[in-house]
């Protein structure tokens, strides 16, 4: 394994192109673009403001660059450097800004969500769709980036517009049963559209592309409800967490449930492997603290940190959530499942510091790995059952089902990982920290032994 | 209760005391004694009034109808008594004064256990009445701690009343509140979304001039196409864009049905077959014709599926033959069932006696194994006890006379072990000569009656003699003498047995010590053979006192058994003394 330089990056700006080419990455107001190989800059832009967000369009031509306060969206071209593009939403404001599926298109949501404009960098045309709802995911695009489904709130009741991106025709407009809801998220396949309600009612319902309602599901009822959803890449699961810390697998056929996971805070059963991370303080020497070691400060204060296998049973700590606070931190609120839908990786908010594998083929619990601290991020690989995690530290754990490790950054200066991303070729893993970022190259020689 | 009772001792020990207690037995009957009562007694009798004393003292002893015969006065108004009579009554009345004197301590004891019992009873009576006492508190206690018990129910239910009642009050409120929250939620949605289609209205309306996009020049679309106009053709091929999509993956699922469909089919297809195969071979031996006709017929009709493929693959799809074949399977795996639960049980019958074979064999093992444990034990019982005897010897030879006694005296308590078991076998010959002497008496009396009819014989025989007047007197006189010696041979035996019998007891008294003695000359004898001689000595004893029963077998009484007893003691003793000698030397 191997690890480039430190870079310097601000926003946690960092992007690597959809055809896995190059690295973009932000600095204060300016947009840096390396090449994914030789780390070198290939192009630098220079932006009005400081950078809030960044996207790569989907055929890696083009970069938005947005700055929310400005209201103001920039578009730089990689082919062409001289072109530019800049977009001003004036007074109305701006809260988020996005590609369409197409790379011709932009989509920025205004203030108060007022109105999603869509500006074409074709035709220099202006589309309004209004009454688009403020809520936890209000748009999404289908995988082969056709249909756009959009929540909206009229009336004091919920709808899904359904778009085609081509030409933002209104394919279907039909509303939901739902009291108010939170997201929406097509199935893989572009088929299913699943709607969640808010988390005071545990409902999900499942509408097919032409606005039929295929199904509705609820688990309970007078509790908090859905916390988050995913669907597996092969569109056979929908995985549903929720905060009665559980994670309900649903079939794609009757739309029933098949199995429900559960995350408690003792594990008893001997089938799955539990990881626990131990940290061991390197012994310093006295003579070692003298003043001119103290720059050296990452060999110092890091500590090193292995994987131990528990024999059951093993309690994990858990921290209870303030029942007096909206959000409690309880529930699964992170699920991830592998490329291949073999693997689902779950995240107990109330137990923050363990990441739980499960095997979707037994349906059964494969693995969980207790960290020292709460895991920030975790990811799959694109291409293999590895999943990567980061807890805020200066570590990088990868967990396969052939065993688990922990790999400390060599960066210079306690580089603390605190997001990370996968290149799409699974080869290289991109490193964030707080002002910098780190590209970590997998062996891939090793990996094939 | 107990001042006569005291009163009685007190009596009592003055009558002890008294010196002439036998005179005024009478008197000591009657009950208090006193000294003032003594005193008139004792001026009962003068010179001057004994006839009428001896009158009186008749009438009295008649009253107490004591004897016919009464006190006479030597001579008539002499002052001499019949000493013989006076005796004889003052015998009778110290005989009535100990009788009641016996009845009267019985009575004493009698009362003494009843007041005994009484107080026993008394005592009891007042435990239980404590304990009555007690638990009637105890009930009215728990009387009052169910009653506090049953007031906190009340007041708990009345609580949970209240805490039900408030309950619903809060819902209703809950209820009340949501429903308040959602209309002014809604209110506010209402406005604020009048608010942003306001906001918007006038965002239009002012022209934002700086709502714009600079490009520099368009871009192409991806595809390459021209951007269309929309038209509803345009909406019409979206709409069909739409339904291709959804077909196409409906299709895609209705082929990875039919994949999957197929797969099963193919495993229950073969799954029919190999029951098939499986089943046929034992259908014969194990069922019954009318099965096997059952069988056949269903084995013709899977043959025949199976003999068809290209039509098997048509009837996939069919619904019939889908259900031939679910039903074909359902009865193939019904047979499949019964005959494996067959198996089953076959199989626990067979393991069954396997079992219990095997059961058997560590039985044995485990038998011979606890047989020569038990060997071992009691070898191991041998070692130590000899190894304790051969201590005790050694102990014993260094050991002082007053220890040696000591130790003696476990010696002893083995003796009479020993000689409770001689006197059981002694018993039992006691009871064999006991049947012996029936038989010898049995004999005599038979003797007796054959001696009768040779007198008779006799009789018979002189009387002929005599009838007949014979010259032969002397002949007469013969047969009269042998006759005589006849009679006389029951007699002389036990003539002949009492000198034995005093030399045997004294021979058996003289080996008993002799032959100890004899041990005695041994330099350092052995517990061990100490005990084979000791054992030795009632073994013959008992062959002697055999051999003396024998003897006397015809006089056997209660008397001789005890003295028996007391040789056979005597003997034992003697034995112990010997071996204190023994190892004193």
């Amino acid at each position: 394994m191997n690890f480039s330089e430190v870079f310097k990056q601000s926003n946690q700006l960092c992007r690597v192109s959809p055809d896995g080419k190059y690295l973009a990455t932000c600095v204060q107001y300016r947009l840096v673009v390396r090449d994914i190989n030789t780390l070198q800059i290939l192009h630098l832009y220079t932006c009005l403001d400081q950078i809030v967000h960044m996207e790569w369009s989907s055929d890696s031509l083009f970069i938005l660059c947005a700055m929310y306060k400005r209201g103001l969206v920039q578009v730089w071209s990689l082919e062409q450097p001289d072109w530019h593009c800049k977009i001003d939403e004036g007074s109305i404001g701006l809260v988020s800004s996005r590609w369409s599926p197409d790379g011709r298109h932009i989509l920025n949501t205004t203030e108060f969500h007022l109105r999603v404009t869509v500006w074409s960098l074709c035709t220099k045309a202006v589309s309004y769709i209004k009454y688009p709802k403020a809520c936890q995911k209000g748009i999404d695009f289908s995988r082969d980036g056709c249909y756009m489904a959009l929540a909206e709130r009229r009336d004091c009741k919920d709808y899904v517009s359904v778009f085609v991106c081509d030409d933002w025709h209104l394919l279907r407009h039909f509303e939901t049963e739902t009291q108010d809801l939170a997201g929406l998220e097509w199935s893989p396949n572009g088929c299913v559209l699943a709607v969640w309600d808010s988390c005071l009612e545990y409902k999900v319902l499942l509408y097919s592309l032409d606005g039929r309602l295929l199904s509705t599901y609820s688990a309970y009822e007078w509790s908090l409800g859905v916390k988050a959803l995913t669907w597996s890449p092969s569109s056979q699961f929908l995985a549903i967490g929720s905060y009665d810390e559980k994670v309900r697998i649903l079939n794609h056929i009757t739309w029933k449930k098949i199995t429900e996971f559960e995350h408690p805070a003792t594990i008893n059963s001997p089938k799955a492997v539990v990881y626990k991370e131990v940290e061991r303080k390197p012994v310093v020497a006295n003579d070692d603290l003298s003043l001119h070691n103290i720059t050296m400060s990452s060999t110092v204060f890091n500590t090193q940190s292995k994987y131990e296998i528990c024999p059951p049973p093993v309690q994990f700590p858990v921290v209870k959530p303030d029942p007096d606070r909206a959000n409690p931190k309880i529930g699964v609120s992170t699920l991830a499942f592998s490329s291949d839908s073999r693997y689902l990786a779950t995240k107990n908010d109330s137990i923050a510091s363990v990441v739980w594998v499960w095997d979707m083929q037994r349906m059964s619990l494969e693995a969980v790995l207790e960290q020292t601290s709460a895991v920030r991020c975790f990811q799959w690989d694109p291409r293999r059952p590895r999943l990567a995690l980061c807890t805020g530290n200066t570590k990088l754990y990868l967990w396969s089902p052939t065993g688990c490790v922990s790999v400390q950054v060599p960066a210079e200066g306690g580089f603390q990982v605190q997001s990370l991303s996968w290149h799409s070729s699974g080869d290289s893993l991109m490193l964030l920290g707080k002002e910098q970022l780190c590209l970590c190259y997998m062996d891939t020689d090793q990996e094939d032994k | 209760r107990g001042d006569p009772y005291f009163h009685e001792i007190s009596s009592i020990s003055r009558m002890t005391m008294s010196p002439s207690r036998q005179n005024n037995f009478v008197s000591m009957h009657s009950l208090p004694l006193s000294k003032s009562s003594y005193n008139v007694i004792s001026a009962f009798c003068t010179e001057d009034n004994i006839p009428q004393c001896i009158s009186y003292i008749n009438q009295e002893i008649a009253s107490l109808g004591l004897s016919s015969s009464c006190i006479k006065a030597s001579s008539a108004g002499g002052a001499s008594l019949d000493t013989v009579s006076a005796l004889n009554i003052m015998y009778e009345l110290l005989q009535v004064h100990w009788r009641s004197q016996g009845s009267l301590g019985e009575l004493e004891r009698e009362q003494l256990k009843n007041s005994s019992t009484l107080d026993h009873l008394q005592i009891s009576n007042s435990r239980l009445k404590d304990q009555l006492e007690l638990s009637k508190r105890e009930k009215s206690g728990l009387h009052e701690a169910e009653r506090q018990l049953q007031l906190k129910i009340k007041t708990l239910q009345r609580c949970l009343k209240t805490e039900k009642d408030e309950v619903q009050k809060l819902q209703s409120i809950i209820a009340s509140r949501a429903s308040q929250y959602n209309h002014d939620a809604k209110r506010k949605e209402r406005e604020c979304a009048k608010l942003k289609e306001r906001l918007s209205q006038l965002l239009v309306d002012k022209k934002d001039k700086k709502l714009a996009i600079d490009v520099l020049n368009y871009l192409g679309r991806p595809d390459g196409k021209r951007i269309q106009w929309r038209t509803a053709k345009m909406a019409t091929s979206h709409e069909g864009d739409m339904y291709k999509s959804l077909l196409s993956d409906y299709e895609a699922r209705q082929r990875s049905l039919m994949l999957e469909n197929a797969e099963l089919k193919k495993v229950l297809q073969q799954m029919k077959r190999e029951m098939m195969y499986i089943l046929s071979p034992h259908k014969p031996c194990a069922r019954g014709a009318q099965a096997d006709d059952s069988n056949e017929q269903a084995g013709s009709d899977g043959e025949e599926k199976a003999g068809d493929p290209s039509r098997e693959t048509l009837d996939q799809s069919c619904e019939h033959a889908r259900e031939q074949l679910t039903n074909s399977i359902r009865q193939q795996w019904r047979r499949l069932k019964n005959h494996m639960e067959r198996l089953d049980s076959q199989a626990s019958l067979v393991q069954n006696q396997l079992e219990s074979g095997k059961e058997v064999v560590p039985r044995e093992i485990h038998e011979e194994e606890m047989e020569r444990m038990r060997l071992e034990v009691q070898q191991c019982k041998d070692f130590i006890h000899t190894q304790q005897q051969l201590l005790q010897q050694h102990l014993n030879s260094s050991f002082d006379d007053e220890t040696a006694a000591l130790l003696n005296d476990c010696y002893t308590l083995e003796d009479k072990e020993r000689l409770k078991e001689e006197w059981k076998l002694f018993e039992e010959q006691k009871r064999n000569f006991e049947r012996e002497r029936k038989n010898f008496t049995e004999a005599a009396i038979r003797l007796g009656r054959e001696k009768k009819a040779f007198e008779e014989d006799r009789a018979s025989w002189l009387k002929n003699q005599f009838l007949n007047m014979t010259p032969f007197v002397d002949r007469k006189r013969r047969s009269l003498s042998d006759c005589q010696s006849a009679l006389s041979i029951s007699n002389e035996p036990e003539m002949r047995v009492s000198p034995t019998k005093a030399e045997l007891t004294k021979s058996s008294t003289y080996a008993t010590i002799s032959t100890p003695k004899c041990a005695q000359n041994a330099v350092v004898p052995s517990t061990t053979e100490l005990y084979r001689t000791l054992r030795l000595i009632p073994d013959n004893g008992e062959t002697r006192a055999k051999s003396k029963h024998r003897v006397r077998c015809g006089d056997l009484s209660i008397f001789s058994l005890g003295e028996d007893e007391n040789s056979l003691n005597f003997r034992q003793s003697s034995a112990i003394v010997v071996d204190s000698t023994l190892q004193t030397t």
